[in-house]
């Protein structure tokens, strides 16, 4: 039998608009029914003692607050070494680079370690600061996720610098503003919420890091408010009490898993909603 | 003429600036100064911005060189059999590669084969068919499943997904793909739940994000008009999807494939939870396998002797080469893709 090639067209048109609509399914399904056994299996562990103790050895109760507090210190000091040196780098990449050699190889290199694998980046703090010093710390935990933020930080500063338009530095050169303050007062001040916007998506992205953590600031059952110790925090916890036989320790695991999801998840949506309300 | 006025008033403005600065010496110098200090300021910025960017450049060298002294020992020792051995043991101290690389490159490639259609799929939905007050949301959704920690996804395989997907998929799979001669072997052994497949299908719902948001964005940088005119000569949907949107970005989708290939390459936590942990090489997908990164997850911190650590370091170095390659093949796609579409507009 044959089919006229017009009815054949519209069939095949409705098979792969049917596969999309599918597809689209297909992938919010995987979303929903991650973050349903999450809330299922992590709410009821969430209880002022997750906060208020200590992680617990086996057969003992406990909650995760040293892997919590280390793992807001690692964050924190990561973030404010990898910022600066990120912007800094993005405004010379966008202002300054068309000048020299440096730029591009630069530029070339930032992609490269944007998309390196986390876990070559946790061998190489391993290699130079863990391997010499001869023991696992915060310092190294948080140099490694610096080196996580850096990239994602250049990357967003100089596309938001593009964006910024030429006339607005003319104007400011115009009036006999030095270079610098061009910089600082004008293109800096007009994209402030882009760049805002990279640095919660680099928080995002390292908040939820455990392979780069796992070689430098390894994990420590107990509090520790010394760097230049090893330091619990939350995503090596909720890998060693996950692979354990423990339930305890496994429920434990699940509760961590759901405080960060929702916290990276929060911080990627807030960087979202930051994001609509750019100013230019 | 023109040229000739201006200049002549130019002068005159200067001279008359140079008389009036003449009169006032003393703020004439504290200008000077003033303009020079911020001479200086502008020489220390630019420095400093200078500083920092050939610190980012610094730090990749340092990072290829550390990996490279780092497993000397172990290049020393096995020379290019590390890449084809499948020994290793740790006990007697003889290390290859052959399992970890094929374990990553197998389930880096089920999670392209898995991926890339789905993909292709949801980018097509959202630029062609889904009502413009859903595009926002579903696309923040899907790009929120990119947000999700990986180690989020390990647990949830390894203690949710792999239990179903022994129960009720991998019997079925058995009993039909498992049957057809040629490709039946793959689908060989016990139904475990965990192994090479089910790290691929993790992987490829972590890959979807990726390669669907740079298809999508490249579907957008289609013009209007190319597609009307398509639609103009009674094409269907499909149609100019097929023969007019996919050709005209086919370098962009191939580049953000291979993005998501080379994010596939380099997870670690969620295969590590799943793919079994073996150094053993089979040919069924169902058997447990490793990867690099999940052998490094797994060992590293567990590795006593320099021989053991030298191996496992030059695993990394391997990663990342191949993750560099992948990457700069990306690179050059979409920016053939971005030159064309500055040379048609």
């Amino acid at each position: 039998m044959m089919i006229p090639i017009y009815t054949r067209r519209r069939i095949i048109n409705a098979i792969n608009l049917t596969f999309s609509v599918l597809a689209m399914a297909f992938g919010l399904f995987w979303l929903f029914w991650i973050l349903l056994t999450l809330f299922d299996k992590g709410l009821d562990g969430i209880s002022v003692v997750t906060f208020t103790q200590m992680t617990p050895s086996p057969g003992d109760t406990g909650g995760l607050l040293n892997a919590i507090a280390g793992s807001l210190v690692m964050v924190t000091l990561a973030t404010l070494i990898g910022t600066p040196i990120g912007i800094m780098a993005g405004t010379y990449l966008a202002e300054f680079s068309q000048r020299g050699w440096l730029a591009p190889v630069t530029r070339f290199v930032n992609d490269i370690l944007l998309s390196a694998p986390s876990i070559v980046i946790g061998l190489f703090v391993y290699t130079v600061y863990v391997a010499k010093v001869g023991h696992f710390s915060g310092w190294a935990g948080a140099l490694a996720l610096a080196l996580i933020v850096i990239p994602v930080v250049v990357r967003t500063t100089e596309d938001m610098l593009r964006l910024i338009p030429n006339s607005l530095r003319e104007a400011a050169i115009a009036l006999g503003a030095p270079q610098w303050k061009v910089v600082t007062l004008v293109t800096w001040r007009a994209s402030r919420v882009g760049i805002m916007t990279g640095i919660l998506l680099a928080v995002a992205r390292i908040s939820g890091e455990t392979a780069p953590l796992l070689f430098t600031a390894l994990n420590n059952q107990f509090w520790s408010a010394d760097m230049n110790r090893p330091m619990a925090n939350l995503p090596v916890v909720i890998f060693q009490f996950a692979m354990s036989p423990y339930e305890y320790w496994q429920e434990l695991a699940w509760t961590g898993a759901l405080l960060i999801t929702l916290s990276v998840l929060g911080l990627n949506v807030a960087a979202r909603i930051f994001m609509r309300k750019r100013d230019f | 003429m023109r040229n000739n006025f201006l200049l002549a008033v130019i002068t005159k403005i200067s001279l008359a600036r140079l008389q009036s600065d003449a009169a006032k010496t003393m703020p004439a110098t504290h200008t000077a100064a003033k303009l020079n200090r911020q001479r200086l300021l502008d020489w220390v910025f630019l420095k400093a911005a200078w500083f920092f960017t050939a610190l980012v450049f610094v730090l990749l060298a340092a990072l290829l060189l550390s990996l490279l002294i780092g497993s000397w020992p172990a290049m020393q020792a096995f020379g290019f059999d590390f890449l084809f051995s499948t020994q290793w043991n740790p006990v007697t101290e003889k290390f290859g590669a052959l399992v970890p690389i094929i374990g990553t490159l197998v389930t880096s490639l089920i999670a392209l084969s898995i991926g890339v259609p789905v993909s292709f799929g949801i980018a097509l939905f959202l630029t062609e068919l889904s009502p413009p007050w859903l595009r926002r949301p579903l696309g923040t959704a899907i790009e929120l499943l990119a947000g999700i920690p990986s180690i989020i996804y390990g647990m949830w395989g390894l203690f949710v997904f792999a239990p179903f997907f022994a129960k009720h998929i991998q019997p079925g799979m058995q009993s039909t793909l498992g049957e057809i001669a040629g490709i039946g072997f793959l689908f060989e052994g016990a139904v475990m739940g965990i192994g090479m497949l089910t790290a691929g299908i993790i992987l490829a719902i972590m890959v979807i994000p990726f390669i669907a948001s740079v298809i999508r964005d490249v579907f957008e940088v289609v013009p209007a008009m190319l597609k009307e005119s398509a639609y103009a000569l009674g094409a269907t949907t499909w149609e100019v999807i097929w023969y007019v949107v996919l050709p005209y970005t086919k370098t962009g989708v191939v580049g953000g494939v291979m993005l998501g290939l080379g994010r596939a390459l380099g997870e670690t936590m969620a295969v590590t939870f799943v793919i079994g942990n073996a150094h053993q090489l089979h040919a069924s997908l169902f058997m447990p396998g490793n990867s690099i990164a999940s052998a490094l997850a797994n060992e590293f911190t567990e590795a006593d002797g320099d021989l053991y650590t030298a191996a496992l370091i030059e695993l990394g170095l391997i990663l990342f080469l191949i993750t560099f390659v992948v990457l700069a093949c990306s690179k050059i796609l979409l920016l053939r893709l971005k030159k064309r579409e500055g040379s048609l507009s």
